[in-house]
């Protein structure tokens, strides 16, 4: 089927418009850029109608990529069921959000820059989700990360982007720490890292009930999990990833990267299987860092923050699902989440786009007249992710939160609450965007068809993508037994229209009430605009103690005094002693190298010599 | 002829000519790069036999060299599956050194091409030596024009770091020549197949007291090389004093004689000193990878940075090595050349930020990406493979030698690759306050890289890519070669073995 085909369209396009184009005009920077995801889509949509229905997974050998003794990985693709969800979320989303920069990148500097590297994502992201073991995968995880980077620090000019993009590589480092390690025990204890062939190894292994292998090297995977998908604690970079462009923004830091540790997860669901302990750290996490994340997304001013924020929480609604044994609900939000957050995030761009870079809350309101089609399809999005009966995001949330209610009630109900929160805050971002007395000093405007164009397909998506069902797609992967249980489902649903009227009450009907009730929450109300102080404290525990441990103590003490220090001394020592020999020297060091030179010459000539006379 | 007298000779002839020829003119640097561009050539021959018979020594070349009643010494080299690439490695990078030095080197150029021709022989036949005797004087060759390029060529500072650079690495030859005299007194011979033969005959057994003292006694001269921590207060002056194209060969080459010498010498000919050492060692390695990493991550100057991040880099290689396990030896052998590409790169572009500003403080940089997009890309991709990107070339060096480390004993394998997470703090710091940010004000004038300065990066750049994605063009040598080698030594931990045995899917599933 020629898989390789699948990411190379996109790497060909990054390596057109990076070398060239420089020279290239607009319109073929688009076509190179733009063409080579469609053709992307094409071929997949080609692949999967050719494989369909895909019952046993499809694998490709190419060549062998690593071979050390008996350690030998491949260089494979393998397409399977759930392989089809990711490649049409990336490619799809992908297509809409490549055609949509055409317009949101229209008068920026470095057009093609922005078109190569997001070719580049689109690569390393196909290869991550293709891959058929562990270490490809790392390679499409590494790539996308380095993506990440570059286009978070697209405005290089500016040292917050710059910040910004150090940041998410760096902590997501710290996560990859734990995946390697996760990866060189899964050598260990598998003697490879192929997906087919791990998973029928766990097929005749118990389940560990102690804290075993299993349970460390599921762990570890976690902490590279929680670092690309932005959870508690390592969630610190995604919001600040917000200082690149807001397409980039849409596509990795909503809609396909950061949700590749919920994919991994899922792609090794037969090993968490075997590691309850892992499974609940994993659902505690995640619905920990929902219910934080979403906290804090209440208070942002900052449009694109109160999104990443969210886009946090939502991962952790994910995690939660997995945690709990429900993958392929997981999955499920994962693709609703990539339609309805990818649709936020183009809406707010179109929205940023449409006042001239202005991102703050506090200086919009009142654009439903001026930005009609952005006003209506974010509506959409906000129902969808809010939980709203028959929109998509009710069904994938209400799938994870069922699931939980039967496993563990108190996430349900840390869950269900989170849902509320979460309906409070997009809507409080779309009724101040929206509603009211506009309260900037733009001329605002409706985007131009190449942006609103984009909107409205996914908002086609992000309401009916509901109806797609993933989970029985998925079933026989992931066994997913379905709790329609209505109890549970009132209680979220309740929570959120709940949720959307509250906002509806503080920022449409009383504005006012709002400013009071800020005051009086008072050092809460501190403590949560602040964000927890966690970045402060991470700053004062660990990055500034690090420096100053490497600077003072080890540069300065260890290096320039012990080490380099204590061999100067000893060197000194011995130059007193050979203070009588102090004749031959005459301080010129050309002198000395000459005589160095000439006596090594002479001693190999006459070693040559004696050789040769032999 | 045999193609490794050829390859010999060439560096050789080059540094005659060279030195004959007249000093104002074009001609030295002609010779030069044709001498070692005819070299690379060459060496080119070397990679077939070895690919066909990679765990033996092939274009073998053995002539009577000292033939007295009490020394007799073969002039022998030789090459399999662990020197091929570092010989091709200095073959590839000092044409590129003669190339830079064209504009890298303001005065006495004829003098610098003639080193280079010197420097380019000691180190072929360092990589090259099977006798034990023919290695310590090729090393010693190597050492001399190295001296003589920072004593004479170099920044401020130079003498002070030619004097140090010197004094360190001789105070650990002569250990490593007191060693191999010693080892000659009682095997009667300094080839290393010969010891090797005289120890597996078994009418020679060294006693573990001894092999220790002989371990220690090379381990020395190669751990002042590498430079392995507390030994390195040579390195950060010498890499900064040094004129940029003897930082590039000393950084991407020499540092990896040391390393070579760890694994072609210390560990076959000494296995039960080797082993008795093993855990300081990869302590000390260990060490090293941190400590390297936590320095470079707050040097002011770009140069100083780099040399303290090739600390933390060689911590991996020796960490392989002493691991004896497969994996890890191959990452070791692997992270040798990708070190040298990777790091070679970083110091030549920063060698062109030199020529450009007269300085490598970092503060005398900033925002200099918009001015040289150019050498701002370049500089970004030897610094994502230095960082341990895949695809590129460090990443599998890196793995292999985390995945020895892991199973030999896993706490090393944490450690280690805490060295990976720093590695990205100090880069991108480093690249964010240098090439990133708003440009200088006042204007600096940043040229980007014209068409001569990137002749030499192109191809370091193209081989970071290949041996970072296509690793079977390179690895089947190194691996067969270290698989006899750890065989030959019995050290191999039980992992190898088990993995090495037949490898029915039952038997890999079962547990």
């Amino acid at each position: 089927m020629n898989l390789w085909l699948i990411p190379l369209f996109p790497l060909i396009g990054f390596l057109l418009n990076g070398l060239f184009g420089k020279r290239l005009p607009k319109p073929v920077i688009n076509l190179i850029g733009i063409g080579s995801v469609a053709l992307s889509f094409a071929y997949v949509l080609f692949v999967l109608s050719k494989l369909y229905p895909l019952q046993a997974p499809f694998s490709e050998h190419y060549f062998t990529w690593i071979k050390s003794g008996a350690l030998e990985i491949g260089f494979d693709l393998t397409i399977d069921r759930l392989t089809s969800i990711m490649l049409l979320v990336v490619t799809g989303v992908g297509l809409l959000i490549h055609i949509y920069s055409i317009g949101y990148m229209a008068h920026e500097n470095g057009y093609y820059r922005f078109f190569s590297y997001m070719n580049l994502f689109m690569f390393f992201m196909l290869v991550l989700v293709l891959a058929s073991n562990l270490l490809v995968l790392f390679v499409g995880w590494e790539g996308v990360g380095l993506c990440s980077y570059l286009l978070i620090g697209f405005y290089y000019l500016e040292n917050f982007a710059n910040d910004a993009a150090k940041k998410a590589f760096v902590v997501n480092r710290i996560g990859d720490f734990g995946f390697m390690l996760g990866i060189l025990l899964t050598i260990y204890a598998f003697k490879s890292l192929d997906f087919g062939h791990i998973a029928a190894a766990m097929s005749a292994m118990p389940v560990e009930t102690g804290f075993g292998i299993l349970t460390l090297i599921t762990l570890l995977l976690f902490v590279g999990a929680a670092g690309k998908s932005a959870q508690f604690p390592l969630y610190v970079w995604l919001p600040d990833a917000m200082a690149g462009p807001t397409p980039v923004s849409a596509l990795i830091h909503a809609a396909t990267m950061v949700t590749a540790g919920v994919y991994m997860i899922a792609r090794l669901s037969f090993l968490y299987d075997h590691a309850p302990i892992a499974m609940n750290v994993v659902a505690v996490i995640g619905v920990f860092t929902a219910a934080f994340a979403a906290s804090i997304g209440i208070l942002q001013n900052d449009i694109k923050k109160v999104y990443a924020y969210s886009t946090v929480s939502q991962l952790g609604y994910m995690f939660l699902g997995l945690g709990v044994g429900a993958y392929s609900a997981g999955i499920f939000h994962l693709m609703t989440h990539a339609f309805f957050k990818a649709l936020l995030f183009l809406g707010a761009g179109s929205v940023i786009h449409g006042l001239s870079g202005e991102q703050d809350l506090r200086h919009m309101g009142g654009l439903a007249k001026k930005m009609p089609i952005t006003c209506w399809t974010l509506l959409i999005a906000s129902l969808s992710i809010s939980g709203f009966p028959g929109f998509s995001g009710y069904f994938s949330k209400d799938a994870i939160l069922s699931a939980a209610y039967v496993h563990t009630p108190w996430m349900f109900w840390v869950g269900a609450v989170t849902a509320g929160m979460t309906a409070f805050y997009i809507f409080r971002a779309y009724f101040l965007t929206f509603f009211g007395k506009y309260r900037g000093h733009e001329h605002p405007h409706e985007s131009p068809l190449v942006m609103t164009l984009p909107l409205i397909v996914l908002a086609a998506l992000a309401f009916g993508g509901g109806y797609i069902s993933v989970p029985n797609w998925l079933s026989p992967m992931m066994p997913f037994a379905e709790h329609q249980d209505t109890t549970a489902m009132a209680i979220s649903v309740g929570f959120g229209i709940a949720g959307i009227l509250l906002a509806l009450f503080l920022y449409v009907m009383r504005p006012a009430l709002a400013e009071s009730l800020r005051e009086s929450a008072g050092p809460l109300y501190t403590l949560i605009y602040n964000k927890y102080y966690v970045d402060e404290i991470y700053n004062a525990v660990i990055v500034a103690p690090l420096k100053y441990i490497s600077r003072v103590i080890l540069w300065h003490g260890v290096d320039e005094g012990v080490v380099d220090g204590g061999m100067n001394g000893l060197g000194r020592l011995v130059a007193g002693i050979g203070g009588l020999l102090r004749q031959l020297q005459s301080g010129s060091v050309r002198n000395y190298a000459t005589w160095i030179m000439a006596g090594s010459l002479l001693v190999i000539f006459i070693l040559g010599l004696a050789g040769g006379m032999r | 002829m045999n193609i490794l007298a050829v390859l010999l000779a060439l560096p050789l002839i080059g540094f005659f000519v060279v030195l004959a020829s007249p000093r104002d003119s074009k001609l030295p640097f002609f010779f030069a790069i044709v001498t070692s561009l005819a070299a690379f050539f060459v060496s080119l021959g070397l990679i077939g036999p070895v690919f066909a018979d990679p765990a033996h020594f092939t274009s073998v070349l053995n002539l009577p060299w000292i033939d007295s009643t009490t020394f007799q010494i073969r002039f022998h080299l030789g090459i399999d599956g662990i020197n091929v690439w570092l010989i091709l490695l200095t073959t590839l990078l000092i044409p590129i050194g003669v190339w830079i030095s064209q504009t890298q080197i303001r005065e006495r150029h004829k003098g610098f091409y003639a080193l280079l021709m010197l420097f380019e022989f000691g180190l072929i036949g360092v990589f090259s030596a099977v006798d034990l005797f023919v290695f310590y004087v090729f090393w010693e060759v190597a050492l001399v024009p190295m001296y003589l390029m920072v004593g004479s060529w170099g920044g401020a500072r130079r003498g002070y770091a030619a004097v140090k650079f010197f004094v360190y690495t001789m105070l650990g030859s002569v250990l490593m020549l007191g060693s191999i005299i010693y080892l000659y007194s009682f095997t009667g011979t300094s080839d290393y197949q010969g010891i090797l033969n005289v120890f597996s005959s078994g009418r020679i057994t060294i006693s573990p007291s001894d092999s220790v003292i002989l371990f220690l006694g090379f381990f020395a001269a190669f751990a002042i090389k590498v430079p392995i921590f507390p030994l390195h207060a040579w390195l950060p002056v010498a890499y900064v004093e040094a004129p940029a194209p003897a930082t590039f060969l000393l950084a991407a080459v020499m540092s990896k004689m040391g390393a070579y010498g760890l694994l072609r010498f210390c560990v076959p000919l000494f296995p039960v000193g080797a082993h008795r050492c093993a855990d300081w060692i990869v302590i000390l390695a260990i060490i090293g990878i941190i400590y390297g990493a936590l320095v470079a991550l707050v040097q002011r100057n770009i140069k100083r940075l780099i040399a303290y991040s090739s600390i933390s880099h060689l911590g991996f290689i020796v960490l392989g090595i002493f691991t004896f396990s497969q994996n890890g030896v191959d990452g070791a052998v692997y992270q040798m050349i990708a070190h040298g590409l990777s790091t070679g790169a970083l110091f030549l572009l920063a060698g062109t930020m030199e020529q450009r500003r007269g300085s490598t403080e970092i503060s005398d940089f900033g925002g200099i990406a918009p001015l040289a997009p150019g050498l701002a890309s370049a500089f970004m991709i030897a610094m994502l493979a230095s960082m341990g990107l895949p695809t590129l070339c460090n990443f599998i060096g890196e793995y292999l030698v985390l995945q020895g480390a892991a199973l030999t004993h896993f706490p090393w394998a944490v450690f280690a690759a805490i060295g990976v997470i720093l590695s990205a703090a100090y880069m991108l710091w480093m690249y964010q306050r240098t090439f990133l940010g708003k440009s200088p004000e006042p204007k600096i004038a940043m040229p980007d890289l014209t068409l001569s300065e990137w002749v030499p990066v192109v191809p370091l750049i193209l081989f970071m890519v290949w041996l970072g994605s296509y690793t079977q063009s390179f690895m089947p040598p190194i691996t067969a070669a270290n698989a006899q080698l750890l065989e030959q030594t019995r050290i191999s931990n039980e992992y190898r073995v088990q993995l090495a045995a037949p490898t029915a899917p039952e038997a890999l599933h079962a547990r």
